[in-house]
């Protein structure tokens, strides 16, 4: 087997598994300590029927998805409130209509099955110079907002009644993690795919807030445990012949079962 | 001339179908310490998030340093009933939480530098926690947690700290410890509101009390006139009230 490296398209994949890998956690870690994990999969849902659409009408897929992911989680902040102290029924709300809308829209798709498939699954060794562009400007984007936004981000997520006190625009900030979220899902449906997305926004923030010693650390941990999982996962997946996405979503779930037995509670 | 910190008129709020509080007004001046007593659900709660802004002003008025709650809030602390009941697997430094606070002096995108730090030192300081500053929160006992959120509250160095049931569900010595940090922190000139069911506690810090019973409220601001017997048959509905 020729060396990893020598090929193009292996380099683009891990460029674009290191940018990623920099941008989930960011949007990760608020996410899971709002105790709001289920929004990185009913938008991936979402994201799928935007896909579907895009390569219905034809215009790229991750358009279609960021469009759809953004519609998603304004319909589950919506629907969040409708539903009280039972919000979290509407993320398996916009999850279900997600999962019907793909399912009609492929229908009508030429090939619709194996497109949806490379979605649902990742492609990273497939991804064009216009798909690592998007990943590049993703990844700026998050990395930016999240250091710009630091101090407000970590209020809001502590207590987000004290931070509102304090002036912090706490409804704006977290109409912006909504919307990284939505685009941050969209662009990585296509690396690591779209079933599979919201395990990198929660597992290498899960396995970091295991060992980690303040928010700080958490943040910095589930960057390098992202990383980790990534590019592990992407000369595994090559010397093995497997699926780069699944194999990077089961490295994170074993290191983190392994984190979890083998550390010693806080 | 006294230095009015706040002032209300004729507050008057109802959640759907029920009245909490009606027409309830007093004044308090720089260094005042008001204890405020009644059941559950009396409006104690509500009087302290109507002053906040958390709930909205509907009839009556509310005047903090002759202003309005967004134009002073840095001047204002705040320690709610809920910090004993948050997240613990919160995985933040007492540092973190603290700094938190810090917001109203930084602004929108700066970051927090070594000023910020010394301040928090300082208000950590003031708790006796400032050894535990890089500890993570959750690690902490409910006594020593809620020093911390008092820091929070302090960190912004407010003239006027509010207090929602700062006690709750905290153990008998640590109550002490934090009663006696309150009122160093009144002896020291800053003005105090806080609610609480320990009554005999709150008897023996503040100068002013309101009493939130079944048809009103009685408010007295003379300590002299403040005696565990009396605010009992209050609160049981024996004594004519003042205010109705």
């Amino acid at each position: 087997m020729n060396n990893i490296f020598s090929y193009d398209f292996m380099i683009k994949a891990f460029a674009a598994a290191i940018l990623i890998a920099i941008a989930a956690p960011c949007i990760g870690l608020p996410i899971v300590l709002k105790r709001f994990s289920a929004i990185g999969d009913a938008t991936s849902h979402s994201a799928l029927g935007g896909i579907a659409f895009g390569l219905l009408i034809g215009i790229n897929p991750i358009v279609g998805a960021v469009l759809f992911s953004i519609a998603a989680v304004l319909s589950i902040e919506a629907l969040r409130k409708k539903f009280g102290k039972y919000s979290e029924i509407a993320s398996v709300v916009v999850m279900s209509a997600g999962i019907g809308l793909t399912a009609v829209l492929s229908g009508f798709i030429k090939n619709g099955s194996s497109n949806i498939n490379s979605f649902m699954f990742g492609s990273i060794v497939a991804i064009s110079d216009f798909e690592l562009i998007l990943t590049l400007l993703l990844c700026a984007l998050v990395a930016g907002v999240t250091f710009l936004l630091y101090k407000e981000i970590f209020a809001i997520t502590f207590d987000e009644e004290a931070a509102a006190l304090s002036g912090i625009p706490a409804k704006l900030i977290n109409f912006i993690l909504m919307l990284l979220t939505a685009i941050t899902v969209s662009v990585a449906s296509r690396i690591v795919g779209a079933l599979m997305i919201s395990s990198l926004l929660v597992i290498p923030t899960a396995t970091a807030m295991l060992i980690s010693k303040s928010y700080r650390s958490t943040l910095i941990l589930s960057i390098l445990f992202a990383e980790l999982f990534t590019v592990s996962g992407l000369f595994i997946s090559y010397y093995l012949n497997l699926r780069p996405g699944g194999t990077i979503v089961l490295i994170g779930t074993a290191v983190l079962v392994i984190t979890a037995l083998v550390h010693k509670r806080k | 001339m006294k230095n009015e910190i706040i002032s209300v008129e004729g507050l008057t709020f109802e959640y759907p179908d029920t009245a909490v509080l009606k027409d309830v007004s007093f004044k308090l001046y720089k260094g005042d310490f008001l204890g405020i007593i009644g059941a559950n659900g009396a409006g104690k709660s509500t009087l302290i998030k109507l002053i906040l802004g958390l709930l909205p002003c509907e009839k009556g008025s509310i005047t903090l340093f002759g202003s309005e709650f967004s134009k002073v809030r840095s001047r204002i602390g705040y320690v709610s009933q809920k910090a004993n009941s948050f997240n613990t697997e919160f995985p933040a430094t007492v540092r973190e939480v603290v700094r938190a606070n810090l917001f109203s002096s930084k602004g929108l995108f700066r970051p927090f530098g070594k000023e910020d730090d010394k301040r928090v030192d300082e208000a950590l300081e003031l708790v006796g926690m400032r050894e535990y500053k890089n500890k993570l929160i959750g690690s902490l006992s409910g006594g020593q947690q809620q020093r911390v959120f008092i820091a929070r509250a302090l960190v912004s160095r407010p003239e006027l700290l509010l207090m929602d049931e700062p006690t709750v569900g905290i153990d008998a010595a640590s109550v002490n410890e934090i009663m006696a940090i309150i009122q160093k922190l009144n002896h020291g000139g800053m003005t105090i509101i806080m609610t609480n069911h320990d009554t005999p506690a709150l008897l023996k810090v503040s100068n002013k009390l309101l009493i939130f019973c079944e048809h009103g409220y009685e408010e007295f601001v003379d300590r002299a006139e403040l005696s565990l017997e009396r605010i009992s048959d209050i609160l049981a509905g024996k004594r004519v009230h003042r205010h109705e």
